[in-house]
């Protein structure tokens, strides 16, 4: 450690293993990390608020010199930044997880190169079950796959670890939505980037917050 | 089915032919909420055999079934999963009520072209308003997903629709619908058409900023909308008809 933690990184749940991994990795005991539940993920209209909020209370506590958000606009139209903005927050660049896992580039020629690409990470994979077939109510309803994936063609594994039980994860889920698979090791070098970013980007940037790493 | 076949605690084996018409179009809209489409063509029919007009069946029974089930969605009672069971249950009734009602010259509201945009293939929230648009009476003309200017400028010229719909679940493929209205206005033909928007990530700040008409919430209120601008706009047609006179 290097000392109390001075910089707040308020993350989606989703990340919060990864954005864990790679503060140890690189020995960033400055940073202290704190989660909104992943599941807002299917109701993204509630991230906004919900953001504010965690930094609002972080403020009070006037325990860190900064504060950062590691999330993805995440389906809130342009809301998120805007609460951002307002907090004097900046974030990773990208439109969600999948972008700043595998960098914009990157991104936008798989979604070229096949417009009906599902995207999962790590995290996806481990909790398939409940946020994909229960989330959806595919376990209730399974004929309400075709409304939900009717015109995905595939399944696109980001993995930050390579691990092969979650390779096996990922695949059956492909088989279970009937689409087919594709595996892209990521890592998490988008995340590291962004906050590998910070005593330079912060002092710098000034009002312009939003951080294009990806 | 003998009497009190099936009815053993009393509960859930309702007889739909034995209902009377109030007590079976409430059975119908029950039927909706719980996503019963075998129920609903059952109730379709037996309303249709009893000489009911099929616009009143789609209207009383369908309809105002789907208005609940709206509106519970919107108060966060029903989720995605249990509208989209509704929704297929109401396709069901509309099935064998399309035929009839282009015979019987139902009321038409008005015409929709509606599509996903460009680089989008979701189109959940998209059938939903098509479906409710259709039993309000408007004429939709669904032109599918992942749709550029050129389709849409197509399917405008084509249809000649009174109202344009345009629908995105991401906040990557949002921004095209600006795109879109933009070259309406290069063609001149913005103001031929009442342009609504709708999709999860929208709001109704991002309609504005389009040149939208109207940002469209749900499929409920989409309905109202464009019920709405149509009476605006019919009003407006017969004001400068009465001016020409």
């Amino acid at each position: 450690m290097n000392g109390p933690a001075s910089i707040l990184l308020i993350g989606c749940g989703a990340l919060a293993r990864e954005i864990i991994w790679a503060i140890e990795k690189n020995n960033w005991g400055h940073m202290e990390l704190t989660c909104l539940p992943a599941d807002l993920h299917n109701r993204p209209q509630h991230i906004p608020d919900a953001i504010r909020a965690k930094i609002r209370a972080a403020k009070a506590t006037g325990k860190y010199s900064d504060i950062f958000a590691v999330y993805g606009d995440c389906g809130t139209g342009g809301l998120l930044d805007k609460v951002l903005e307002e907090e004097g927050v900046a974030r990773i660049g990208g439109a969600h997880c999948y972008e700043f896992y595998a960098g914009s580039t990157v991104f936008e020629a798989m979604a070229e190169e096949e417009l009906g690409s599902l995207y999962l990470t790590d995290y996806l994979v481990r909790f398939f079950d409940r946020l994909i077939i229960k989330g959806l109510g595919l376990d209730r309803f399974p004929h309400l796959r075709v409304d939900y994936f009717g015109h995905y063609k595939r399944v696109v594994y980001l993995s930050q670890k390579a691990d092969n039980g979650l390779l096996e994860q990922a695949k059956a889920a492909a088989r279970r939505l009937d689409l087919e698979f594709v595996h892209r090791p990521t890592g998490i070098g988008g995340i590291e980037m962004f906050l590998k970013s910070f005593p330079v980007r912060a002092s710098e940037e000034g009002s312009e917050r939003v951080l294009q790493e990806a | 089915m003998a009497e009190n076949d099936g009815q053993v605690d009393g509960e859930d084996d309702v007889v739909l032919a034995e209902l009377n018409d109030a007590d079976l179009v409430a059975q119908m809209h029950d039927d909706l909420y719980d996503g019963l489409a075998d129920e609903i063509a059952e109730g379709t029919n037996i309303l249709l055999q009893r000489d009911w007009e099929p616009y009143k069946v789609l209207t009383e029974a369908l309809v105002e079934g789907m208005r609940i089930v709206g509106i519970d969605f919107r108060d966060g009672i029903l989720f995605v999963p249990e509208v989209l069971q509704s929704a297929n249950a109401m396709k069901a009734g509309m099935a064998i009520l399309r035929p009839l009602l282009a015979e019987s010259g139902a009321p038409r509201m008005g015409k929709i072209v509606i599509g996903t945009v460009k680089g989008d293939i979701h189109d959940i929230g998209k059938n939903l308003v098509g479906m409710m648009m259709e039993g309000a009476g408007f004429e939709v003309i669904d032109i599918g997903i992942n749709n550029d200017v050129d389709a849409y400028l197509t399917a405008l010229d084509e249809h000649q629709p009174d109202i344009l719909g345009m629908s995105a679940l991401l906040t990557t493929t949002m921004p095209y619908m600006k795109v879109v209205v933009e070259a309406l206005k290069e063609k001149g033909i913005r103001n031929d058409y009442i342009v609504l928007v709708g999709g999860a990530p929208l709001n109704e700040e991002f309609a504005d900023n389009v040149g939208a008409d109207a940002y469209c919430r749900d499929a409920a209120i989409s309905v109202e909308i464009a019920k709405e601008f149509m009476s605006k706009r019919q009003g407006s047609a017969a004001a400068v008809g009465m001016a020409a006179q």
